[in-house]
């Protein structure tokens, strides 16, 4: 009996938008061995209106190599059979997509758990800064960092 | 030389991105890195005011502050991430 094949990794940082759709039917393209699929997309909120837009700052190399260590460690993790992760970077209007994860797996435990890991790890450890634009044309800053995404990855451990 | 990159409202109170700079011998950590460009003027000690929140990537990966930094190619200083 052959080996199995390396699950899919895909890791890309993007400034223009994803299909979710698209990228999931790639991640499983050359099997049926999954049983589940999970896949979770990060919007850009309006905040009740008051925000025009954010505008998304990554350390390019870093970004991309920190995003797949998070996904390998998933895979390792939740034996996962793929694993997606795009972000995009960039100005992005209220409404539209930050970031995707798609994590396939024989069942959906998995899946599930994969995503979320990924998800949860990449928000406080991937180099991506958010900054604010604000409907009435000012500049509202930059984002903090949050201690709940700190403490979400206290599950992990 | 050593190749200096910075992000986000560290980059903006640095005024610049990335930088080429000679360090003193007696920067050997990723701290003494930070007390070190604090004394170069008013925009470094304003990004770099509160150390302790200054994150530290040395070859694109995460360090703590006691990292030594010799050898290192390329030394990020970043806030806190934000992603996702």
């Amino acid at each position: 009996m052959a080996g199995a094949a390396p699950a899919p990794v895909i890791v890309r940082v993007q400034r223009d938008d994803f299909d979710v759709a698209a990228e999931t039917a790639r991640l499983v393209a050359g099997g049926a061995s999954a049983g589940a699929i999970v896949s979770f997309t990060g919007l850009c909120r309006d905040e009740g209106g008051r925000l025009s837009a954010l505008e998304l700052e990554h350390y390019p190399g870093m970004a991309e190599a920190e995003i797949e260590r998070i996904c390998l460690a998933a895979v390792t993790r939740f034996s996962l059979l793929g694993i997606a992760a795009i972000h995009r970077v960039g100005r992005i209007a209220p409404g539209q997509n930050i970031v995707l994860v798609i994590a396939a797996a024989p069942h959906r435990h998995a899946a599930f758990d994969g995503a979320s890991f990924v998800m949860d790890y990449l928000k406080t450890s991937a180099p991506f800064w958010k900054k604010e634009h604000f409907a009435d044309g000012s500049e509202g800053g930059w984002v903090e960092a949050k201690d709940s995404d700190d403490t979400a990855l206290e599950k992990w451990s | 030389m050593t190749r200096l990159v910075y992000f986000a409202w560290v980059r903006e109170r640095i005024g610049k991105g990335e930088e080429d700079i000679d360090l003193p011998a007696d920067v050997t950590t990723g701290a003494d890195l930070l007390a070190h460009l604090k004394t170069l003027g008013d925009g470094y000690a304003h990004a770099l005011e509160h150390e302790n929140v200054i994150r530290i990537a040395i070859n694109q990966e995460h360090v703590e502050h006691d990292e030594p930094i010799a050898g290192a190619r390329e030394i990020a200083l970043f806030p806190p991430m934000t992603g996702g």
